[in-house]
């Protein structure tokens, strides 16, 4: 079976006063039905990659691939008219920041429904029925009161469970989340990503989860991928972090305090190669 | 000796609500204590109490024996400083690193600035060429080094640090958590730390309280961290939460 989605030789440049920078320099990967990482720190190119997928990129970004395929079609070939019919139908985005990310002047429950109505002609009830099904699917317990809610009166953890409602309503193929807990609280966090799982897990689909949070990551995916500065340095199977080999990634996961912490001081990434902080 | 900070009963109210309700602490002096909890628990809103940023409080706070509204403004500026989470927006967008580092020494009369901040650039690990950048001009972890150097510029003894790394990477918290160790060790400070992460406990502090809808619900030892023996259960679920989203896994795999 062809995967769902193939990316191969990824490129995204943005000009610079000295001629284009390149931020993503070349990344492949397929991805099937399954949970596939991306981790890297900021500026390794991670959220970019998620944008590129959607082309969602607009000059001065650059953007140049040897093949973008989801489900057999070629998505660099398709005019704006045909990316809106796949984007947010067949592949949607979790963003970060639910409170930066949903219209503020418009109801929780209107725009999820939006979502719904955009893509195809549904009957008003049915809708209404849908958008409250589907925010008791991410545990919302009373949704005929959320629905009536703005953005600025549900909390944070309720605002992304808004957004991920939103996002799989109509049905994705593939799901991107972009640092979808990065904004919560821990023990937030993980009811979040549960909530994820449990829905990629229940319609069959394609994840594909952007973090800078390496044991997150390994927790919730089967594939990690570790970029730094613009490529992917490193494969490595979900669960598996300690095998890891490549010098950059034991540095990152060295550098984490652990919950058992014994050391005087943490151990560094070397700058002296390239940027300092 | 007395203790650094000492607060007893405090209830700080924002409007008609008490987010933070009958909370006590004592952090003696060269002692690292971490206030967690979650967003909403009050843990910021103690140390805004403190530096004056939330008037409206009862109760009592003493700083090295001396109690709150008995030091004038200049007198708590020398010896209590405070650094925020977020260093893109703490810092003035308009002003050079000199200027931001500077002013407290104009403010308070203090001769010889240029070689002053060279001095503490140096100190948390900058290099003085960006000693006339804007801080858009530097990393995140560069502008937290600004931070905590504009706290320093007064030579405090009480830094509270409000989620001083959560905005950073990781490689870049690490840096920034060992130079608090380093300045720690070289200047006797004592610290205050507000997070919400366990692990950055473990590294950086001696003893954490854990606050929960405005209240203390438990003391302890940062030893507690590596058993896992809280008593209640709020610290419980808050500790397996952070285990959850991090770090024993891998030990265990």
């Amino acid at each position: 079976m062809a995967p769902l989605l193939e990316l191969k030789n990824l490129r995204v440049s943005f000009p610079g006063p000295r001629g284009p920078v390149e931020v993503v320099r070349g990344v492949s990967f397929d991805l099937g039905r399954e949970r596939l990482g991306i981790v890297g720190e900021s500026g390794s190119g991670k959220s970019l990659t998620g944008r590129a997928i959607l082309r969602l990129l607009r000059p001065p970004a650059r953007v140049s691939v040897d093949h973008l395929r989801f489900d057999g079609q070629d998505l660099m070939a398709m005019n704006d008219r045909q990316m809106r019919s796949i984007r947010g139908a067949r592949i949607s985005m979790v963003m970060q920041d639910p409170r930066y990310s949903l219209n503020p002047v418009i109801t929780v429950g209107e725009q999820i429904a939006e979502a719904l109505r955009v893509h195809a002609r549904i009957p008003r009830r049915e809708i209404r029925a849908r958008v409250r099904d589907m925010l008791e699917k991410v545990r919302i317990h009373d949704p005929e009161r959320v629905m009536r809610l703005y953005p600025h009166e549900v909390s944070g953890g309720m605002g992304q469970r808004v957004m991920i409602a939103m996002m799989l309503i109509p049905k994705p193929d593939i799901l991107i989340a972009d640092e979808p807990t990065s904004a919560l609280d821990v023990s937030v966090q993980a009811q979040v990503l549960d909530l994820i799982e449990d829905m990629i897990a229940e319609n069959g689909m394609g994840l594909i989860l952007i973090s800078h949070d390496l044991d997150l990551v390994a927790r919730y995916c089967d594939r990690v991928l570790v970029m730094n500065q613009g490529e992917v340095v490193e494969e490595l199977a979900g669960g598996a972090l300690h095998a890891a080999q490549h010098p950059y990634t034991r540095g990152l996961l060295d550098a984490v305090p652990r919950m058992d912490e014994t050391r005087k001081f943490l151990p560094v990434l070397d700058r002296s190669a390239g940027k300092g902080t | 000796m007395t203790d650094a900070l000492n607060i007893e009963n405090l209830f700080v109210r924002y409007g008609r609500v008490d987010v933070v309700q009958d909370v006590s602490i004592r952090v003696a002096q060269g002692e690292s204590y971490a206030l967690v909890g979650e967003s909403g628990s009050g843990k910021s809103t103690i140390l805004r109490a403190v530096v004056g940023m939330a008037p409206d409080w009862r109760g009592q706070i003493h700083l090295d024996g001396t109690a709150r509204g008995d030091i004038g403004q200049g007198a708590f500026a020398r010896h209590c400083q405070m650094v925020f989470q977020d260093p893109y927006a703490s810092l003035h967008p308009r002003r050079t690193v000199d200027a931001t580092l500077s002013e407290p020494l104009r403010i308070h009369g203090i001769g010889d600035r240029a070689a002053r901040v060279v001095e503490m650039m140096q100190a948390v690990g900058l290099d003085p060429r960006y000693r006339f950048r804007f801080p858009h001009q530097l990393s995140g972890g560069q502008r937290q080094r600004v931070a905590i150097a504009r706290a320093l510029m007064l030579d405090p003894k009480l830094l509270l640090l409000d989620e001083p790394t959560s905005a950073l990477d990781v490689s870049v918290q690490a840096e920034i958590l060992n130079l608090l160790v380093r300045l720690r060790d070289e200047r006797g400070l004592t610290y205050v730390l507000v997070t919400h992460s366990l692990p950055v406990v473990s590294f950086l502090c001696d003893r954490l309280g854990v606050l929960h809808k405005g209240q203390l619900v438990e003391e302890g030892d940062v030893g507690l961290l590596q058993t896992g023996d809280f008593r209640e259960t709020y610290s419980q679920e808050l500790y397996a939460a952070s285990l959850g989203a991090g770090d024993r896994v891998r030990h265990v795999v």
